[in-house]
């Protein structure tokens, strides 16, 4: 037991690391309104564009979803980090997480808000048209309003994922929180660092899963 | 053209390669399989334990259940590999990628099958104990089977989205296919194998999330 707390818990080594692991963690809350805000607008273009009118755009739209969804988001992030420079593009760690979340969470977003659009019904388009409004009117004063209502709950649970997500940034040497904690690690041979940027994390996201665990729950009878 | 051609599809380096690549396939595939076998069936069993509603055992599953899906994969996996050797208890990197994200699929799959469980109306047990059927009898046979029906579309989603984290495994040295083309990567100094291991992973996975989007067809019906 000793053993344990002296390896997982060590308020020492855990004191020394902190304002490492603080560092780290300013680092991730802002990769967080990078890639957040990146991911909800991108993903409400491709949930627009899966609405095309046209077949040639609908496709290809929804073949890149697929291929998105299919490839890890770590996968991205080395192709991207260490695979673009061999043709000559160089991008910074930060500008690497950003594209690579952009194009991961797109997909995960852009689906959320098409179940969302689909269960608005048609009914309110003619009417939201008839009363004088343009397409785009109805999409941003009509449609998108309910339809993030309605599916709020799973936009809040992508949005964990996506933050909880943002930990693999440090393995392209991004000093974010998880990259803080494992220097610490390497540096002391004792894991409680990483103890303590789990606690963070928990600290910043218990609240965030337990409120989602009452949304879900509602329907409970 | 030609750098493209020579940066990310060297003949050369695809035929020294590709047989790394492909065993990490088989790799990444063993440890999928596992995770999906255990999580999803830890995730089930755990549900059917929180409906007997004893409070100290469902207090203990919330919290792990809480716990496991607000912490990141990668974090618990770090703390896995390189704490419990320090304790005592030395596991491979295979053992340690399969232990936890079976965790966090149990975690996420029990809060999926307890939201099933819970939106079975209450006069199907009734109606099901008062034919004589004992609590588990009713669970097994009439609780479990229309509960499940109806989880099939988001467990499909959360089971592929941790799936696709075992190409986690490369940071602790788990020999599956991102860690296969990082290594070739880096003694061919061409990037071929990146390319060629993200291919690996779309030509697993795209036919697992067209089967998720034909499930989701498949199964969307209204609620009991």
């Amino acid at each position: 037991m000793e053993l344990f707390v002296d390896q997982f818990l060590n308020l020492e080594i855990m004191r020394q690391a902190f304002p490492l692991l603080l560092r780290g963690l300013g680092m991730t809350l802002l990769l967080c309104l990078a890639v957040v805000p990146l991911g909800l607008v991108g993903g409400l273009a491709v949930a627009l564009i899966c609405r095309s009118r046209w077949r040639a755009v609908r496709w290809p739209a929804y073949a890149l979803i697929d291929f998105f969804r299919a490839v890890p988001p770590l996968v991205l992030l080395i192709f991207i980090y260490a695979g673009l420079p061999f043709v000559g593009i160089r991008p910074s760690p930060f500008v690497a997480v950003c594209v690579a979340f952009l194009l991961n969470t797109s997909s995960y977003y852009g689906e959320i808000y098409r179940a969302g659009i689909d269960s608005i019904g048609r009914g309110q388009w003619e009417a939201a048209r008839s009363t004088g409004l343009n397409v785009f009117q109805t999409l941003a004063w009509v449609i998108v309003p309910q339809a993030v209502r309605n599916v709020l709950p799973d936009l809040i649970s992508n949005t964990v994922e996506v933050v909880k997500l943002t930990s693999i940034a440090s393995v392209v040497a991004m000093p974010e929180l998880l990259y803080a904690a494992d220097m610490a690690r390497s540096l002391t041979y004792n894991p409680s660092p990483i103890v303590l940027a789990a606690a963070i994390y928990l600290a910043l996201l218990w609240p965030c899963v337990r409120l989602l665990s009452r949304m879900e729950h509602k329907v409970a009878r | 053209m030609d750098r493209f051609v020579d940066a990310f599809l060297n003949p050369a380096v695809i035929e020294k390669y590709l047989p790394d690549i492909l065993w990490g396939m088989v790799v990444t595939v063993e440890v999928a399989a596992a995770v999906v076998v255990t999580g999803v069936l830890g995730g089930l069993v755990l549900a059917a334990i929180r409906s007997f509603r004893v409070r100290p055992l469902n207090a203990l599953i919330v919290l792990f259940v809480d716990v496991f899906r607000a912490l990141p994969p990668l974090v618990i996996i770090l703390i896995a590999y390189f704490g419990l050797p320090n304790v005592g208890i030395s596991l491979s990197g295979f053992t340690v990628l399969w232990l936890v994200l079976s965790l966090v699929l149990a975690a996420f799959s029990e809060e999926i099958f307890w939201s099933g469980i819970l939106s079975i109306r209450k006069g199907q047990w009734e109606a099901a104990r008062s034919t004589g059927l004992s609590f588990v009898q009713t669970l097994a046979w009439v609780i479990l089977p229309q509960a499940v029906r109806m989880t099939v579309p988001p467990l499909t989603n959360r089971t592929i989205a941790i799936t696709k984290n075992t190409a986690l495994g490369a940071v602790i040295g788990v020999p599956e296919i991102l860690m296969q083309a990082q290594t070739a990567q880096s003694f061919s100094g061409n990037a071929t194998p990146l390319l060629i291991g993200s291919l690996a992973y779309i030509l697993l996975f795209i036919p697992v999330v067209a089967v998720g989007r034909w499930l989701e067809t498949r199964f969307a019906w209204g609620r009991a």
